[in-house]
């Protein structure tokens, strides 16, 4: 059957994430320019990862599951760079 | 034990009466529900298409007027693409025989697989509702601006439909996947799966993964149509064509979910009807999850004229040009398979063979429309209409006929008369080339697709094209007759009519309802017609 | 896998396995709870997985239009609550937090606690939905609304409604998947407290808890991307 895991671990990764929570907050009031989004997206994909590993016991689960979540981001991410790769390359070159 | 009496109980008598089908959790039960549901669709799905080579047998717009003639085709579209071929093998052939090829006793969640049927009758119940309110006009792809501002026709509610029915083949895709993975018989490792089952996981695969990109383009466009919230309207700042990356992220994989399953069909048609093992299995099996994979990657080919970057659609086209290599490694190691082998051209055989030939000239004419300057010429022509066609008819189309001649015996117990079966398939490979080889040249001669009528020195072609879709009628409807018939006056089929080594051929036909008696135990390769003994334990 | 010869009371400790074996909870079709959770958990991820395409369709054309109208859409976003939007952030987690305590608790067999925990996870998406109520009615309020209604300052207000319509479209998807995990919560609180679960068999608890999660990771994305577009001008 699967891992009991200590609450313990639950406590801190909730404290993690309403530190992080707080941090992208504060630091959106800041202009960082082009890191601003950069920032903010980082943060947020640091916050799933640990809500995926932990909350969602990946960490403890078996590296079948571990694909399945991979493959469903790396999908997105198809769709969002073959998308992009049109739109940011319009009006490029002579055409 | 004698094989040529039916099993006193099996998964059809098992239980009586209309409940015991309607709420039945066995997989072999639904597999049944999708295969009559489906049938029904096909046959309203063909009512269209002739009614559009009626129309094009000549030249003015006579038959019916231009908006009643884009209903045609879109219907058309709808109802073959949604509610037949995407459904059709994995919904009939994988739901019967994905338990049975892997040893266990039902899908991992058979429940769930009944309401993947039931959603889809629902879905399919909208689409009907739209046809029967009268049509939709925007064509199977929905192009925005069109279907979100000026047709005047029942986008919604067919949209709604096509949206509920998509969540039917994620539940069958996500049953697949799980099963595969997890309820294998002892001893059966991968690399002893059929390459159905491979053909079967790939497919899912791309259920899974694509099916919910087609079904949140579609609330997209039924939030722009009613609430015109300017997601695709340049007056808001939107961009129409963003719907059809969004569609076609979608549709293009779609077209190897209704072509995969049929070449894992071919796979096994190929293996037992030259009695030798499939060459190349590794190669084989890879190429279909490089199919699904490489898949996802080429949709762009769809829009090269629509306004899309230049950069954009080259990177479009050379991934076009690499997913054809997978399908070419499959057609090279089939023909490989059949060089030497002990060749027997039984119905299921030559619906096989056909879809070699078949699937080869629509892959290769693949490749004319991935090709950029091509591509502008032959755009939106019959060019295209044909190609998908050789590739939809030709290739899936044949393969769903070729397992379902193959299964028949095992899900029945019947066999069915082999000549007229024969006749039928011949019928089908002559009207089909009929209706759409000279679809390629009209194509070429710049003849539009969608148009209701066309310039006159293209009618001989079209009286051609249309002549052909009879024949092909024809050919599609003589099963129906001999098919029904044998269930009834059908020869007793036995275990194993066709002397397969494959695994679903060692339950009596019908199998009884748990699949197997004792849990098989795998010992030896997926094909091996050396020793047909050795590699059962 | 067990074969003809394997008898289950000949294995030392086999009694928690005898049980596993043939626990009420096991379906006829699976060999064991092991294989049968195993399925489950491969299931649901499919499922989140394919959750994860749904919403990136939304994400996708959110991508596209705020790199083509980045400053309308910066000030669109500013007009959003972002307190109100930083509070949900906190009270989504805390409610992650909640569920994997109560599949902790489901896990150790501590049915009432179970039940505090679900419904404490409950209440805390109820003040969610609320809170967003709160959000919603002020977008009305200000006409932010997109349609006939729609007004917005500025020299482009058409593509700063294109912002707000995303907004309503994600948002609006988020908490129509926030009440199908109530309605699931509630289902899981029913069980609990028809004592259907034990520590041999939870897998309903577990499979809800990721369902939950993955609600969560939703906002912990919508709330950067539509709150925080431009906050320092």
């Amino acid at each position: 059957m699967s891992h009991v895991i200590p609450r313990r671990i639950y406590y801190v990764i909730f404290a993690v994430l309403v530190v992080l929570t707080l941090v992208t907050t504060e630091v959106a009031f800041f202009d960082f320019g082009l890191m601003n989004p950069v920032i903010a997206l980082t943060i947020a994909v640091v916050k799933a990862t640990v809500v995926v590993l932990y909350f969602m016991h990946m960490r403890y689960s078996s590296r079948l599951t571990m694909v399945i979540g991979a493959a469903g981001i790396f999908w997105l991410g198809i769709l969002l760079a073959l998308t992009m790769s049109d739109y940011l390359a319009r009006g490029a070159g002579t055409y | 034990m004698d094989s040529l009496t039916l099993p006193r109980t099996h998964y059809a008598n098992a239980e009586y009466g209309l409940r015991s089908w309607l709420l039945t959790t066995d997989h072999k039960r639904i597999a049944l529900l999708f295969l009559g549901s489906i049938s029904a669709f096909f046959l309203i799905g063909g009512l269209f298409a002739m009614l559009i080579r009626l129309e094009l047998l000549t030249p003015p717009g006579d038959m019916v007027g231009a908006d009643t003639y884009n209903k045609l085709f879109t219907m058309h579209g709808i109802v073959m693409i949604f509610m037949f071929l995407i459904p059709s093998i994995p919904a009939v052939f994988g739901n019967f025989f994905v338990p049975i090829m892997v040893g266990a006793k039902d899908l991992a969640f058979p429940r769930l697989n009944l309401l993947s049927w039931y959603i889809f009758m629902i879905g399919g119940l909208f689409t009907l509702a739209a046809i029967a309110l009268g049509g939709v006009d925007t064509g199977w792809t929905f192009y925005t601006p069109f279907s979100t501002h000026a047709s005047q026709s029942n986008v919604m509610v067919a949209a709604v439909g096509v949206f509920i029915m998509g969540f039917s083949s994620i539940l069958t895709g996500l049953n697949f996947i799980v099963t595969i993975h997890t309820m294998r018989a002892p001893g059966l490792t991968w690399f002893r799966l059929p390459l159905f089952i491979w053909a079967m996981y790939a497919t899912s695969l791309i259920n899974v993964l694509g099916t919910p990109v087609l079904a949140i383009s579609l609330v997209a466009v039924a939030l722009e149509r009613a609430l015109h919230i300017g997601i695709f309207d340049p007056a808001y700042g939107g961009d129409p064509v963003l719907f059809q990356h969004l569609f076609w992220f979608y549709s293009h994989p779609a077209v190897y979910i209704m072509v995969l399953p049929s070449m894992g069909v071919v796979s096994e048609l190929v293996a037992t009807f030259s009695r030798k093992n499939i060459f190349g299995y590794t190669f084989v099996a890879f190429s279909s999850l490089a199919i699904a994979v490489f898949g996802f990657l080429v949709w762009g080919h769809h829009m090269f004229v629509a306004g899309m970057s230049v950069y954009g659609a080259m990177i479009f086209s050379i991934l076009s040009f690499m997913v054809a290599v997978p399908s070419a490694v499959k057609v090279f190691n089939w023909t490989a398979t059949l060089y030497k082998g002990s060749i027997s051209y039984e119905t299921p055989m030559l619906y096989a063979l056909g879809f070699i030939g078949l699937f080869a000239v629509g892959g290769l004419t693949g490749l004319f429309l991935a090709t950029l300057a091509v591509d502008v010429h032959v755009h939106d022509t019959y060019f295209v209409v044909a190609h998908f066609h050789y590739i939809m008819v030709g290739g899936a189309l044949m393969g769903y006929l070729g397992a379902l001649h193959y299964w028949w015996p095992k899900m029945t117990g019947r066999m069915y008369p082999d000549l007229i079966g024969r006749i039928a398939a011949v019928t089908v490979f002559i009207g089909f080339n009929l209706t759409f080889f000279p679809q390629f040249v009209l194509g070429y001669l710049g003849m539009p697709r969608r148009y209701h009528a066309y310039a006159e020195e293209f009618q001989a072609l079209n009286v051609l094209s249309t002549a052909g879709a009879s024949i092909l009628a024809v050919g599609f409807l003589i099963p129906a007759f001999y098919l029904l018939w044998s269930l009834k006056y059908g020869k007793v089929a036995g275990a194993n009519p066709w002397g397969s080594v494959s695994l679903e051929w060692t339950t009596p036909s019908p199998p009884p309802t748990f699949n197997f008696d004792e849990t098989p135990v795998i010992a030896g390769p997926a094909y091996d017609y050396r020793e047909p003994e050795a590699k059962r334990a | 896998m067990p074969d003809a010869a394997f008898d289950p009371r000949a294995v030392p400790g086999a009694d928690a396995h005898a049980a596993a074996l043939h626990s009420p909870a096991l379906k006829h079709h699976f060999d064991d709870l092991g294989q049968q959770k195993e399925a489950a958990t491969l299931g649901m991820w499919l499922f989140l997985a394919t959750e994860v395409l749904f919403f990136g369709g939304l994400f996708a054309a959110y991508l596209l239009y705020r790199v083509w109208y980045p400053d309308v859409f910066g000030e669109a976003s500013r007009s959003l609550d972002i307190t109100l939007g930083s509070v949900n952030t906190l009270v989504l987690i805390g409610s992650s937090l909640t569920m994997a305590l109560a599949v902790h608790a489901a896990a150790t067999g501590q049915r009432r606690t179970l039940m505090i925990f679900i419904a404490l996870t409950m209440l805390l998406g109820a003040v969610f939905l609320g809170i967003k109520g709160v959000e919603y009615y002020d977008k009305i309020v200000h006409h932010h609304v997109p349609g006939p209604s729609f007004h917005f300052e500025g020299p482009t207000p058409e593509r700063a409604q294109l912002f707000f319509s995303l907004y309503f479209a994600m948002t609006g998807l988020h908490a129509f998947h926030m009440v199908i995990g109530l309605g699931l919560m509630t289902v899981i609180l029913l069980m609990a407290w028809r004592g259907r679960f034990s520590a041999t068999w939870y897998t309903p608890v577990e499979m809800s808890g990721l369902y939950w999660h993955f609600v969560d990771i939703i906002w912990i994305f919508l709330f950067p991307l539509l709150y925080l577009v431009d906050r320092h001008s």
